[in-house]
């Protein structure tokens, strides 16, 4: 294979002007982290949310939930991306529209609310499923002692539900962590992006890729990690 | 007033009237009455799928009616203005399946509904909650998880958690009917003492034992209706009904 | 708001926007789906065979793709091709192998990673007594999985690979990163050249939608098939 290999371009200046290749990919990843947990602060709540709609008794609520999972889950990422970037802002009330285009790092914001509301309805999937796991009892148990829905949902339901869904959830979160790389199309500069200008700029492809390849393992790495560990920290004693 | 026994001319702790109730085009319940009195024990039986065990879930609103009316303590179940949650911390219910709280230790489970619905303090909670556990017999586990203690313990914890709500009435869903036999006395024993403390009870059970030794009266159904209502002597010497003949010579002959 | 909507370009463009960029979609969707599903059933066997020099490549296969953003990947693959196609032919200088190729080879890759974890449950939940009883007539084992378990596995995880055949038709709208005109493609390019990103998008969006709720609708009804008959 004729390719030149240099692996120490990482530690070459990078053209900005502000630092070395290797800082580059650093603040790309900053920016992915950032994107990554605070979408997943969106997702998980409204997800949560949304996951409980489906469980009610109530078949209006049940819609609700319904619809926004279908509607979120049969767009591709990316379509909902330049819905949120280019669309958006046109449809809202004129001076909404302006303020939102000239936000600093729209794309940003733009990205975390995407992702958010995006993973939502892949973590209402979640919930549902894991509360509908639950013994149909443990809802009769709350609803018997007097709790209400709310607090039937908040005391039992959910703190359980959440156990359950532990592993599949960890999948969500590094699905999540992942899509922010479909930022890059509105101009988040975040890793794959940085990773793919440091390759425009010194032609090191593979160097490059590499890099963010290896960086983007041992994110998933520590997660699964650290999300075994915590699966061992809050099961419940005595349970299988 | 439909069919109100004469006899009974103490105040219904829960009377139940004309209700039926359906799953879809299924009829689970047709035209059910009776009552329990204060201070009374009723034990409802019946071949499974007799529509006992969806009977009593009616009785704290588990289960909706689409017929009919029950009133617990003089307050209407289904009347518009009812507040359930309040009603239902009212009624103890201990379930087939013990329900206890899987993620929550012993204590805070019989603590749960002290705190968040009757807003007691948590210590007064604590307190009461370990008397209870002491009750029955179960102090040195108060710290355990549900799912470290045997079904017969379990069962006994959830007894506790339904009396820490301070009830009125108790309602026993086949408690037993999920247990290793071997733990089947213990629970019973509970429940026994808590009759002859004068707690108002409607147990649906298939334990005539416990029938005989403290029921008032016996409550047969068949296929959702209500064939028997008779007190316990009258039910078990001389039955009326056929089905209710042939019921016992089947659980009585092991 | 709404009042300066203009869809006659939307109409206008209809037959760019599928017959040039559905037919893309649709046949990358197609060959990818077939492609990944049989490389991903290799797969599957590799990791169940019970030989270590086999299910370890599989397993770290798998995983490491799993563990990669799609993007990445189609990046990767944009720049990797040329160079695999030259070592493959031994030619003196990377060959050029087209963005269609490129974008391919990559989302067979990409999605037989996960085409072979629904194999690989498919082909775990046939009971044991199945293999055994066809051993017991006198099958090999390439005979045993070709003409009893995979038939199986497949029929009865047919409703996940065509669910997961609907997120890779989704997928395959990020070509857009190599500039490929597929039907996101397509409708992009409109929208840019005329100025008109809200009903293009809005457009595209409404399709995807359709297209999505409508299979997997059908999907749907063909589970419950499958889990009368079974």
């Amino acid at each position: 294979m004729n390719y030149n290999w240099n692996w120490r371009i990482f530690f070459e200046p990078s053209p900005e002007g502000t630092g070395t290749y290797a800082d580059m990919l650093l603040s790309g990843l900053s920016w992915t982290i950032a994107t990554a947990l605070c979408s997943w602060i969106i997702a998980f709540s409204l997800g949560s949310l949304i996951g409980v709609l489906r469980t009610l008794p109530s078949r209006g609520a049940q819609r609700v939930g319904t619809t926004y999972v279908e509607l979120f889950r049969n767009i591709p990422l990316l379509v909902q991306m330049f819905l949120w970037f280019y669309v958006v802002p046109e449809i809202l009330p004129g001076s909404w529209g302006t303020w939102l285009k000239q936000l600093p790092n729209s794309s940003f914001y733009t990205a975390v609310i995407c992702l958010g509301f995006f993973t939502a309805s892949r973590v209402a999937e979640q919930v549902r499923t894991g509360i509908e796991t639950l013994p149909r009892g443990q809802r009769m148990a709350g609803t018997a002692l007097g709790l209400t829905t709310w607090q039937t949902y908040r005391y039992v339901l959910l703190p359980n539900a959440y156990r359950v869904i532990l592993p599949p959830l960890t999948s969500e979160f590094l699905n999540n962590l992942k899509n922010t790389s479909v930022a890059l199309t509105i101009g988040l500069l975040e890793l794959t992006a940085r990773a793919r200008s440091m390759q425009e700029f010194s032609s090191q492809v593979f160097e490059s890729f590499t890099a963010a390849t290896v960086i983007y393992l041992g994110i998933s790495l520590i997660v699964v990690t650290v999300s075994s560990k915590l699966e061992t920290r809050i099961a419940v004693p005595g349970s299988r | 007033m439909s069919a109100i026994d004469p006899q009974a001319s103490a105040k219904p702790m829960i009377a139940i009237d004309n209700i039926s109730k359906w799953y879809g085009p299924v009829q689970v319940l047709n035209g059910c009455t009776t009552q329990v009195t204060k201070g009374e024990v009723v034990v409802v039986c019946g071949p499974s799928g007799s529509g006992k065990s969806t009977l009593i879930k009616t009785v704290n609103a588990l289960e909706p009616i689409q017929k009919g009316a029950i009133t617990v303590d003089g307050i209407g179940v289904q009347a518009k203005g009812t507040n359930l949650p309040k009603l239902r911390a009212r009624v103890g219910m201990v379930f087939q399946h013990f329900e206890l709280f899987p993620h929550l230790s012993i204590i805070d489970n019989l603590m749960l509904g002290q705190c968040k619905v009757l807003g007691r303090a948590k210590d007064d909670a604590h307190d009461r909650g370990l008397k209870l556990l002491g009750r029955v017999g179960l102090s040195a586990h108060s710290h355990k998880y549900p799912g470290q203690l045997s079904g017969g313990q379990q069962q006994r914890v959830a007894i506790a958690r339904a009396l820490s709500m301070n009830p009125i009435v108790m309602l026993f869903d086949e408690p037993t009917s999920a247990l290793d036999p071997e733990m089947v006395g213990e629970v019973l024993d509970v429940m026994i003492e808590l009759a002859r403390e004068g707690m108002t009870m409607m147990v649906v059970t298939h334990e005539m034992g416990f029938a005989r030794k403290v029921a008032n009266r016996v409550v047969f159904m068949d296929r959702g209706e209500i064939v028997e209502d008779a007190t316990k002597d009258d039910f078990f010497d001389k039955p009326r009904s056929e089905r209710a003949q042939t019921f016992l010579s089947k659980i009585l002959a092991h | 708001m709404f009042t300066d909507f203009d869809f006659g370009v939307v109409l206008s463009s209809l037959p760019y926007l599928f017959g040039t960029g559905m037919v893309f979609t649709l046949t990358l969707t197609a060959l990818a789906a077939s492609g990944g599903i049989i490389l991903g059933t290799i797969i599957a066997m590799m990791r169940l065979s019970g030989i270590t020099a086999l299910a370890l490549p599989a397993k770290i296969y798998v995983n490491f793709m799993r563990s990669l953003p799609l993007v990445l990947v189609i990046f990767w693959f944009y720049f990797l091709v040329p160079y695999i196609g030259q070592w493959m032919t031994g030619a003196s200088r990377p060959i050029s192998v087209g963005a269609f190729t490129s974008a391919l080879v990559t989302f067979t890759l990409f999605e037989a990673a996960f085409f072979s974890e629904i194999m690989r449950a498919g082909i775990q939940a046939i009971p044991k007594g199945q293999t055994a009883a066809a051993q017991a007539i006198g099958l090999t084992y390439g005979q045993t999985m070709r003409t009893v378990i995979l038939p199986q596995a497949f029929r009865n995880m047919l409703p996940l690979l065509l669910t997961q055949t609907i997120v890779l038709f989704q997928d395959t709208s990020l070509v857009y990163v190599i500039s490929l005109t597929d039907f996101l493609g397509a409708a992009s390019k409109v929208a840019q050249r005329d100025g008109r990103l809200v009903e293009m998008y809005l457009f595209a969006a409404a399709v995807y939608l359709v297209i999505c709720i409508t299979a997997s609708t059908l999907v749907r009804r063909l589970q419950r098939r499958v889990a009368i008959i079974r």
